[in-house]
């Protein structure tokens, strides 16, 4: 291990995306390893021993493990650019609740929107849009849920933005018309270089891993 | 007044509540107390406005504004008041905590109520035996001090215990002699012991709750 900070990682894990989007608004350089999670590496193994799971950062060989909890460390440790938390504790804590919020709900909800079909799918996809539209409320007139700059919650969501396509194509939906604000704010987010190079292409994430998955599983 | 400043809507036998209270007395901040009738889910209009996302206790209001999550509030309060450091200082030790936090709410929390009312008990000892190795050697997940995740660890400290008794069922054997050690060693501190809820009230409430052998 030559580099001091690196990223145990799955391409399309919105999890890993999160972690490369606070890395790269700071500025930090870092070694990207691909893990296959079929096959998952010594090393992955050896720094998150208690979930296996990526993403996992390593600085100075010491591992943090929760993708979370990583963009956290990130800010309090590069603190001097692009800070991802508010300085007002109260702010802090309305960002905390909504990164909490979005770990708790859209993930469960998407992932039940493209590995299940008929009635199951479709309460799926109501219950993801709600969510989403909860978000859009939240996030009112504001450019980026961190206010004027890219913040902590925007970090924490945006990933999922390079899944949309995927949710659209299965629940046969357009994000567009149900979360307009949504889809608005996830465009403004890839203007940025940060978002633009760390997330990955959706049509990608649709046609090279959920269509064919939702096959092997007898879905389609 | 100063004590209106601080509101917690809380439940009196639930662990995330008390974790909050906890925190409170740990700073030494005076707070108003109101209790909600989650177990006859007659949440007050209050509670549903302050929090209408989850509509669950705790809330903690401050200069009337709410924060909801337990964990979140536990942050917060160590934020806004100096005193007694909750979390630690320094960013690895920080990121140690918080994932611990999590693991227990995530996985420990789930597990060990499953152990109890399904009678899976495997999963519930496999994620004891994790926190067990990280706890070894220490006196309180924090080190010398109840610290972040001694606070959010509290059900396995004193609602396991009374879970067991009213169930007879154990789960904290001897092959977790650091949890066992720890736990004693929580409910007698100084500032715990006095804000426990009522033991009597909680074996009744967990025997009407989960099935006897």
């Amino acid at each position: 291990m030559t580099k001091v900070v690196v990223l145990l990682d799955f391409w399309l894990s919105p999890f890993g995306m999160r972690v490369r989007v606070a890395l790269a608004e700071k500025g930090v350089e870092y070694e990207y390893r691909e893990e296959d999670l079929g096959n998952k590496s010594q090393l992955l193994l050896q720094m998150n021993p208690v979930h296996k799971k990526i993403p996992v950062l390593i600085h100075n060989g010491k591992p943090i493990c929760e993708s979370l909890v990583i963009v956290q460390y990130i800010d309090e440790t590069w603190k001097n650019k692009a800070p991802l938390l508010p300085s007002d504790p109260y702010q802090r804590a309305e960002a905390r609740f909504w990164g909490d919020y979005i770990d708790k709900q859209i993930y469960s909800c998407g992932r039940r929107l493209w590995t299940t079909k008929g009635e199951e799918q479709e309460a799926a996809k109501k219950e993801l849009i709600e969510c989403f539209k909860v978000l859009e409320e939240h996030l009112g007139d504001r450019t980026y849920f961190g206010g004027d700059n890219l913040g902590f919650v925007d970090v924490a969501l945006i990933p999922f933005y390079s899944w949309f396509y995927a949710f659209e194509t299965c629940g046969n939906f357009k994000m567009e018309e149900w979360c307009p604000k949504i889809v608005s704010w996830a465009k403004t987010c890839m203007q940025r270089e940060s978002v633009s190079k760390s997330l990955v292409d959706p049509l990608k994430v649709c046609h090279d891993f959920v269509l064919p998955r939702r096959k092997t599983l007898g879905l389609d | 007044m100063a004590e209106e400043e601080v509101k917690l809507h809380g439940a009196w036998g639930s662990p995330f509540s008390k974790r909050v209270e906890f925190a409170l007395k740990l700073k030494g901040i005076h707070y108003h107390y109101i209790e909600e009738e989650v177990l006859t889910k007659n949440k007050s209009p209050e509670l549903l406005k302050y929090n209408p996302v989850h509509k669950k206790i705790p809330v903690l209001l401050h200069k009337g504004r709410p924060i909801a999550e337990s964990q979140v509030i536990l942050e917060y309060i160590d934020e806004t008041w100096k005193g007694y450091p909750i979390l630690p200082q320094e960013p690895y030790e920080r990121a140690t905590a918080r994932f611990w936090a999590r693991f227990i709410d995530e996985k420990c929390w789930p597990s060990v109520w499953s152990s109890f009312s399904e009678g899976k008990k495997e999963e519930a000892i496999e994620n004891l035996k994790l926190l067990e190795k990280e706890l070894e050697g220490k006196k309180f997940f924090g080190g010398e001090k109840i610290g972040f995740v001694d606070i959010v660890a509290n059900f396995i400290a004193y609602w396991v215990p009374l879970i067991e008794e009213a169930t007879g069922k154990q789960l904290l054997g001897e092959e977790f002699p650091a949890l066992c050690r720890w736990k004693d060693e929580y409910v007698s501190s100084a500032v715990i012991k006095e804000h426990l809820p009522s033991r009597d009230k909680l074996v009744a409430h967990f025997r009407a709750r989960f099935p006897s052998n």
